[in-house]
């Protein structure tokens, strides 16, 4: 089995960046990935990445993806990382396809859409219930949805659902909406929005597709008829596979300012650290920062 | 020689269909796949065609797009190793 200099688990814009930069660092290198610029791809309107005044979230990754593929990089798509395992100076990889060893890792997995874990969630996933507007929003053209959830996630959601569906529903279990105050203007401008505050889903139902949510206020229960469910209810770290590579109480990698994990040769960045904000562009520069630290790392050790 | 080209020209003309919407990222990376692979398909946008949204729906039950139909054989997602079999590619 060839021992990589680095392996980079997730492509993203941490992981994509970090790609280029070991690249051309002319590192001999690994990208194992499920997907291709990550939660970026499932954004809407970006507006606050320099360089572009506006570009959608597709956009952007195809972007990414067209940088990475410049370089002929050695990808793994649609793989899962499963355990990370470091054993002497070598670290292995496995996946749900195969198994890997390098001399460098840089965690860049990003994170997943937390469930909100109430019954018919699992039944209805794409039967009218979905964690990305972006992708099936379209489907709801003239129908009445709901977007659970209050802050940014959320109200990029119901901004795309408003020109799409007939009327948008945002249901919000804390007092007020806690997403930025330009898209809460957005939001309350709309002629076809209603905000719920205070409210809990308790279930989804429907026969074959989705016909209402079942919420619970200071009111009592009640019935909300809606044929679209979108869940944007935050985001959990994928870190299943990190092993012993330490972690916060939100189960984000912890890292220190080289983006270094407590296993030595094992780095990590973007949304699955606890790097202070997620932001793409804050990823894309934590992507570089790990990759150069790894260079860095092998040098120092001489492999 | 010839039976090659003969069987290449098979492999073509199975009917590949596609359902998609403009924005999804899987259904960039499923036509973008496709045509690596010189596959002719016929790309259908369930954003602006109502009655092949409905006819996807009714074909697999569910609302997630990309769903590909290569000779009535339906995949929903992007699932190259699918895909491929499928194609016999």
């Amino acid at each position: 089995m060839p021992i990589y200099d680095l392996i980079i688990i997730g492509a993203g814009p941490a992981g994509i960046t970090a790609g280029v930069y070991a690249a051309r660092k002319k590192l001999n290198f690994l990208v194992i990935t499920m997907d291709i610029g990550g939660q970026a791809a499932w954004s809407g309107d970006i507006e606050n990445y320099t360089g572009y005044q506006f570009i959608t979230g597709p956009e952007l990754a195809s972007k990414f993806e067209e940088h990475m593929r410049k370089y002929g990089i050695a990808l793994k798509e649609n793989e899962a990382a499963i355990v990370l395992e470091k054993s002497g100076e070598v670290i292995s990889v496995k996946t749900d396809k195969g198994e890997y060893q390098a001399r460098s890792v840089i965690i860049a997995s990003g994170k997943k859409s937390r469930e909100l874990g109430v019954p018919g969630e699992k039944e209805f996933k794409n039967r009218g219930l979905t964690y990305c507007a972006t992708c099936d929003g379209p489907l709801f053209a003239g129908k009445e949805v709901s977007v659970i959830g209050g802050g940014n996630s959320a109200l990029d959601a119901a901004l795309q659902l408003i020109k799409i569906a007939k009327h948008v529903y945002i249901i919000n279990n804390t007092g007020q909406l806690t997403g930025d105050e330009i898209m809460r203007q957005k939001v309350e401008a709309a002629g076809n929005a209603t905000v719920l505050n205070n409210s809990q889903v308790t279930a989804v139902t429907g026969d074959k597709f989705v016909s209402a949510v079942k919420i619970k206020d200071n009111s009592g229960e009640k019935e909300l008829a809606v044929q679209g469910v979108f869940v944007e209810i935050g985001l959990i770290p994928n870190v299943a596979f990190a092993g012993k590579v330490e972690r916060n109480e939100r189960g984000e990698i912890k890292i220190d300012s080289a983006n270094q994990t407590n296993i030595p040769g094992v780095f990590a960045a973007g949304d699955v650290t606890d790097v202070q904000e997620k932001q793409i562009i804050i990823a894309a520069g934590e992507g570089s920062k790990a990759a150069l630290s790894a260079f860095r790392y092998l040098a120092r050790k001489k492999f | 020689m010839r039976q090659i080209t003969l069987e290449r020209k098979v492999h073509m003309a199975k009917t590949v269909k596609i359902y998609s919407t403009p924005t999804c990222p899987w259904c960039i990376r499923a036509k973008q796949f496709l045509k690596e692979n010189n596959v002719v398909f016929q790309d259908v946008d369930v954003s602006s065609d109502k009655q092949a949204a409905d006819e996807m729906m009714q074909k697999t039950g569910q609302m997630g797009v990309p769903v590909i139909d290569i000779e009535g054989q339906i995949i929903v997602g992007f699932d190259k190793e699918k895909i491929k079999q499928a194609l016999g590619i």
